[in-house]
This record gives C-alpha cells, sequence and structure tokens, in this order.
C-alpha cells in the first residue's frame, strides 16, 4: 500500500502541554480510517496537523508525496485535500446553491476575473447541480444555508468539501449533532458520493462506534496523544481492553500497546 | 457529469434571486431620481445635492468592504482627502481636464489602499478599525502640519476643471448644477454597474463568503487575504474618486476631510441605508445629506440631533432603512406565500 497521507514521529506541544507524542501512521488510498478516542485524547489536534492547519513541533506530515506541515487550508485545497467540522460550518447567510459555488469557483480559479457573471457560468451550474444531488440537497438549493436543519447543514458541509474534488477528505464527527436516525442517511449518502466523486481516502473522527463499526476499513485509537492501537475493525471490537481505553475509564494497562504501530 | 444529475432529478434551473429591494433595479431607480432631480430643484439645492452623489459613490467601496466582505473601516475619509488634493494639486499645476484628475485620483487612492491595506487586512473587527483609524488620522495630521505643501488648516484651492475638454463659461452654481452635477452622475452610474457586476460574480460571492465564516472560505480554498485587500483597494479607488468631485464642488481640499469624523459619516450613511443591500447606502447617503442640510439651517443642535438618529437606527433598524424594509417585504411575500 503506498501511502497517500503519512504522518512519521509527530509530536505536538502547547506550551507545557503535549496534545500528541510520537505518532506515526499511514493512510492509503481507497481507506476509510476512523480516528477513535476518550476526549482529551489528542484527535483534533492530529486531524489539525494531517490537515496542515498545525505545523508539528517535531516530526513530518506528507500529502501525496509531499510534505504538508503548516501549509494551511487554502494550499491544501488546491493539493486535494477537504476538511470538514465537528461544529457545522457552514455561511449561513448565503443560499445552498452558493455554498457550493464558492468551493467549486475557487477550485475553478473564477475570482481571477471579477467581471465575471457567477450565474451565467454554465460550469459552474453543472457542477454545483450536480454535487447538490448526490448529496440529496437539490431541493433546497436557493434557501439561506442558516436555515436548514442540523443534518442537512452537516450534508452542505460535506457537499461543500466534495465540491472541491479532494482525493482525500477529513471528516471531523460528520454526524455530531445529528438525530440518531438521520445519523445513518447522512454516512450513506458520504459513502455514496466519494465513491461516485473519486474521494480516494476518507479519515474521520468518530465517537459513535456504530457508526466506526459499519464503515470503517481501519480504526486508529488515540489515549493521552499517543496512537495505542491501529488495526481492522473486526479486530479493535475484539479488544476489549482498547475498547475500554476509547469509550470506558482510563487505565494504566491499556497502555500495553504503546508503539506497537510505527509505519516509519 | 450533468447527465449523472438528470437522472437522479429533474434539472431544474432557477437562478438564485437577491433578496427585494437587494438587487440592480433599487439602485437603477435611485440613480433616475437623482438624475430627474435638478429639474425640480433651484440650482442652489441641487449644489446642496451634490454630496449625495460623491459620498454615494464613496460608499459602493464601503459597502464592497463592509457589507459584503465584513472589514469595518474607520478611515475611510482618508480617500477623499487623497482625492479632493489630487485634484487640488492637478488643477493648480494646470491639468483641467477632469477625466485625467479621475485617473490620478483614482490611482492615487488606489496605490495608498494597496500600501495601507497590506497591513491593515491581515486584521479583522475592532483591530482592522483601529488600524484604518490610525492611518487615516496620520494623513489627517500630515495635511494638517504640513503647511507649505499642503496648505495646513487653510488647504487647498480646486479650481474649475474642465469636463469633456470644455471650459464651461456659466457662474459656479450653474456649472456645479448643471454640467458637473450630471457629470458626477454619470461616473456614479458607470461605477454603480461596475460594482454590481463585482457583486454578482464569482469573486462577490467569495467575498460573502469571507464575511460568514473565514475559517470555512479558507478550507474551500479561497484567497482570503487577497480578496479582502482587493475590496480595500476598491473602497481607496472609489473614494478618491469621490474626494475629487467634493472638492470641485466645495472649490477646496480640507484636511478636515481627512478627519475621523468625516469616517464617521460614512458608517452613518451605511448604516442609514442599510449595509449589505445594494442601493441602501446610496440611499442612506442621499438621506443624510438632506437630513443634515434641513437640521443644519434649522437648529444650533443639529449634531445632537444627527447622534440621536444614529442611536434610533441602531436599536430599532439595525439593518438600515432598506435592510428592513426588505426584509419586512420578504415575510409578506413569503406569508402570501403559504
Amino acid at each position: 500500500m503506498s501511502a497517500m497521507l503519512s504522518a512519521c514521529n509527530v509530536s505536538k506541544s502547547y506550551g507545557s502541554y503535549q496534545a500528541l507524542k510520537n505518532v506515526s501512521l499511514e493512510i492509503g488510498g481507497g481507506e476509510f480510517v476512523s480516528i477513535v478516542g476518550p476526549n482529551g485524547a489528542g484527535k483534533t489536534t492530529l486531524v489539525n496537523v494531517l490537515t496542515g492547519l498545525a505545523a508539528p513541533s517535531q516530526g513530518t506530515v506528507h500529502f501525496m508525496g509531499n510534505s504538508i506541515a503548516g501549509v494551511g487550508p487554502v494550499k491544501l485545497a488546491a493539493m486535494g485535500m477537504a476538511r470538514s467540522f465537528q461544529l457545522v460550518n457552514i455561511f449561513p447567510e448565503v443560499s445552498v446553491w452558493e455554498t457550493i459555488a464558492v468551493a467549486v469557483s475557487s477550485r475553478l480559479r473564477r475570482a481571477s476575473n471579477p467581471l465575471r457573471t457567477l450565474t451565467k457560468d454554465p460550469q459552474i451550474e453543472d457542477e454545483v447541480q450536480h454535487i447538490a444531488g448526490t448529496l440529496g440537497l437539490h431541493h433546497k438549493l436557493f434557501e439561506r444555508a442558516g436555515s436548514l436543519s442540523q443534518g442537512e447543514k452537516k450534508l452542505l458541509d460535506i457537499a461543500s468539501a466534495f465540491a472541491l474534488r479532494p482525493k482525500a477528505i477529513l471528516l471531523d464527527e460528520p454526524t455530531s449533532g445529528v438525530s440518531s436516525g438521520d445519523k445513518y442517511g447522512i454516512m450513506e449518502l458520504l459513502v455514496k458520493a466519494a465513491r461516485s466523486e473519486g474521494v480516494s481516502a476518507i479519515i474521520q473522527v468518530e465517537h459513535d462506534m456504530t457508526l466506526v463499526a459499519r464503515y470503517s476499513h481501519r480504526v486508529i485509537a488515540l489515549q493521552e496523544g499517543r496512537v495505542i492501537g491501529d488495526m481492522s475493525p473486526d479486530v479493535f471490537f475484539k479488544d476489549s481492553l482498547m475498547l475500554e481505553a476509547v469509550i470506558g475509564p482510563v487505565h494504566s494497562s491499556q497502555k500495553k500497546n504503546e508503539g506497537e504501530h510505527q509505519p516509519c | 457529469m450533468s447527465a449523472v444529475f438528470d437522472v437522479i432529478s429533474p434539472r431544474i434551473r432557477p437562478r438564485p434571486k437577491p433578496r427585494l429591494l437587494n438587487g440592480v433595479i433599487p439602485f437603477v431607480v435611485l440613480l433616475a431620481g437623482l438624475a430627474i432631480a435638478p429639474l425640480m430643484l433651484t440650482p442652489y439645492s441641487t449644489v446642496m445635492l451634490m454630496p449625495a452623489l460623491a459620498f454615494g459613490i464613496a460608499l459602493l467601496g464601503m459597502n464592497l468592504l463592509f457589507g459584503y466582505t465584513g472589514l469595518l473601516s474607520f478611515g475611510n475619509a482618508m480617500f477623499l482627502a487623497v482625492g479632493a488634493y489630487v485634484a487640488a494639486a492637478a488643477t493648480q499645476a494646470g491639468v483641467l481636464h477632469f477625466e485625467l484628475i479621475l485617473i490620478a485620483a483614482a490611482s492615487l487612492g488606489g496605490l495608498f489602499a494597496l500600501a495601507i491595506g497590506a497591513l491593515c487586512v491581515r486584521f479583522t473587527h475592532i483591530f482592522f478599525g483601529m488600524l484604518t483609524l490610525a492611518f487615516g488620522m496620520l494623513l489627517h495630521s500630515f495635511l494638517f502640519k504640513f503647511y507649505n505643501l499642503t496648505g495646513g488648516d487653510q488647504g487647498m484651492r480646486v479650481l474649475r476643471p474642465m469636463l469633456l475638454g470644455q471650459d464651461w463659461d456659466m457662474t459656479a452654481t450653474q456649472f456645479l448644477s448643471g454640467p458637473f452635477y450630471y457629470y458626477c452622475l454619470i461616473v456614479y452610474v458607470l461605477l454603480g454597474l461596475l460594482t454590481w457586476r463585482i457583486v454578482s460574480s464569482p469573486l462577490g460571492l467569495q467575498l460573502r463568503a469571507i464575511r460568514d465564516n473565514e475559517s470555512k472560505a479558507r478550507y474551500l480554498g479561497v484567497r482570503v487575504y487577497r480578496l479582502r485587500l482587493f475590496a480595500f483597494v476598491v473602497s481607496g479607488v472609489f473614494g478618491a474618486i469621490a474626494g475629487a468631485m467634493l472638492g470641485v464642488s466645495t472649490g477646496l481640499a480640507d484636511p478636515e476631510l481627512a478627519y475621523w469624523p468625516q469616517s464617521g459619516n460614512l458608517i452613518f450613511m451605511m448604516i442609514l441605508g442599510g449595509a449589505g443591500t445594494f442601493v441602501g447606502p446610496g440611499v442612506g447617503a442621499l438621506i443624510f445629506v438632506l437630513l443634515h442640510e434641513v437640521l443644519v439651517s434649522s437648529t444650533a443642535y443639529w449634531r445632537f440631533m444627527l447622534g440621536a438618529t444614529l442611536v434610533f437606527l441602531v436599536l430599532v433598524l439595525p439593518e438600515g432603512l432598506i435592510g428592513t424594509i426588505s426584509n419586512h417585504l420578504q415575510r409578506r411575500v413569503r406569508g402570501d406565500a403559504q
């Protein structure tokens, strides 16, 4: 497996607090990887480092063979990586159509001509309609994003990320704050859209173990900033100590798996 | 790709509609009103209306910066001063073609905005506001203190320019209320249409995305710094063009043009009309100029009255006149539809 995204011996400190400790991982094309761990395990910090938002204090991060340490979101989007957020992250005052059009127009570099008419651009129109259709938002195209339901806002957040036509997408709790009934609908649309849009790798941070079990090819478990496990869901859900470390109280005995996976 | 979507759902292609009163038509109505006003007013009253055109042009740029991009500048009056002093220096140096004066003012205003904006737009919210205020006050101090160069508190005289290569042989009031008024109105129309094209473009959409959620915009690949700088430079160019017009209409380039209360007046007009609506700031400029004239001629406490108006607006009509009317109409349309 050639790694699409890799982190090698990554540590990240905020003052005296070490959020990530010597984390190494590799994610290849075609994988759906879930990053799990209790609160404060360093999941969001890891995603921030993997998406170039935060530069690691030590170690290297590569995407498609290029170092992305601290490159920032704009360059990362151009390189083919998109991200969605745990909290709803939309443009509340613009419509669904316009939200997706922001991503399409930025990918097509349409902002370089301030006299081009947005609604007369057939390529933008086609792509917006296509993405909205793929994620089930075509009936809401001209509604204000701020007026959508929580689940629709999540879908819009994901749709705008897909509109970048990324090779990899990082999802920070894609179904948080959504009713349990809507969760599976969102995940099904997400996975289907990823397949149809050519998104090669999906990396998600997730607390819901049912979703982790149902969709993941691999599970990476974090605890206190370290990778304590990197395995298939079958193995993960059979490992009671690992499960307890992720969803239950933390015991020192669970650290036995530390450093087990060192791909570099 | 579109074929795939055709299968998924019927191909409906409604265009995104601007909110009521937020399109270009209300702006055309405003311009038509300004065009016929001189036919119904005395020449003196028409001259009193002149600043509404100049402020309207400056506010097209400020609205792009605040209403569409979310950056509130407390120092944009500095560009009015740049334009007025360019007009004064040019006419005193014998360059009387107003077209050349406008090009020079726009260029210098743009360069000035580019230099200042390169620093200012790295910041947002109050920090951006304070920086622009500081640069405005620096320019005011420069204009005020460098007497030999700028005339200090006396300012510099702006001579009557030639319009379209013609030297208009008429009184000052006839010139300002006639050819100059319509010349400025045509410039207002052209710059208004240019601004409309900008806000209707993908770039305009990305400006609104930055205003709504900067972090999200970055993750969608929007070049936030570059676009903010663009909006700031446009506000500088338009401000300087407006300043050259103000200089000609008053015959003076005055350091007070760069003083912070003038920036406050611009913000007042923008909020009065409704920032973020296309026509709102232009309406705000017109109402402000009329209100100012009425209050100044009727009471010594006109500043107090203007302040009270601002308090009323912020508390009762936070979206400005056009914004509030637009929302009201929107609700009624929705109500009827339901």
